[in-house]
């Protein structure tokens, strides 16, 4: 089991891909799963976060199994 | 009913076909429905193309939750949401919201609930080329 970890639109475009896979107990906050995915690089200021597709924060708890995506402001309409 | 297409919307198309197969005539007395196009300028740049992106799932999560939330708040008897994604020109529409209710009060009411909750919350991303720039756009209006 692992984490599922989603990037979309900007954000995937500046990083180069569209989804990472964390083993599960390395991170326990999306703060946590960002700063272990991204090289040194800091989250852009009015990223969104969700967890299994909810809006969640950055200190929000992950779980194994959990679908975690980062994104910019949404634009749609 | 909620859709998220690729193809080609006729918003007007769709609130005849939509409204013609509904089982509720003789209920309804209102119906208002927002239409949003591509503009050919935005923030003073030439557009020529718009792609939109969406987040599979979460988006119809959303899109259904904000109907959810409209039909508690106001008595309404039927809403449609359809919204594009892939490649737009300036004038393609981009979202249909539409709400059939018995008086337009809660009609007009529900319908800008709608645009705007989507806005606000549904994951979609619009990215827009010009002549050799291509952008992200950065928020909402």
């Amino acid at each position: 089991m692992s984490i599922r970890v989603k990037y979309f639109a900007a954000l995937r475009e500046q990083l180069g891909r569209a989804e990472d896979a964390v083993p599960a107990p390395q991170a326990r906050t999306v703060a946590e799963i960002w700063a272990q995915l991204s090289a040194g690089r800091p989250l852009p200021a009015n990223t969104l976060v969700a967890i299994n597709m909810e809006y969640a924060r950055l200190d929000s708890a992950v779980r194994e199994g959990d679908e975690v995506a980062f994104f910019p402001p949404v634009t749609g309409g | 009913m909620i859709e998220i297409r690729e193809s080609v919307l006729n918003p007007f198309e769709e609130l005849q076909r939509f409204q013609r197969q509904l089982e509720t005539k003789g209920k309804y007395g209102a119906n208002v429905s927002f239409v949003g196009t591509v503009r050919d300028f935005n923030d003073g740049k030439p557009v020529e193309t718009m792609t939109l992106e969406h987040y599979v799932g979460m988006t119809e999560n959303h899109l259904e939750r904000i109907v959810a939330e409209a039909r508690k708040r106001w008595d309404l008897i039927d809403v449609l949401i359809i919204h594009r994604i892939g490649t737009l020109k300036p004038n393609d529409d981009i979202v249909l919201t539409a709400v059939w209710a018995a008086h337009r009060a809660e009609a007009f009411e529900a319908c800008r609930y709608l645009i705007e909750e989507l806005k606000n919350r549904a994951p979609f991303w619009k990215k827009e080329q010009g002549v050799g720039a291509t952008h992200w756009v950065e928020r909402n209006n």
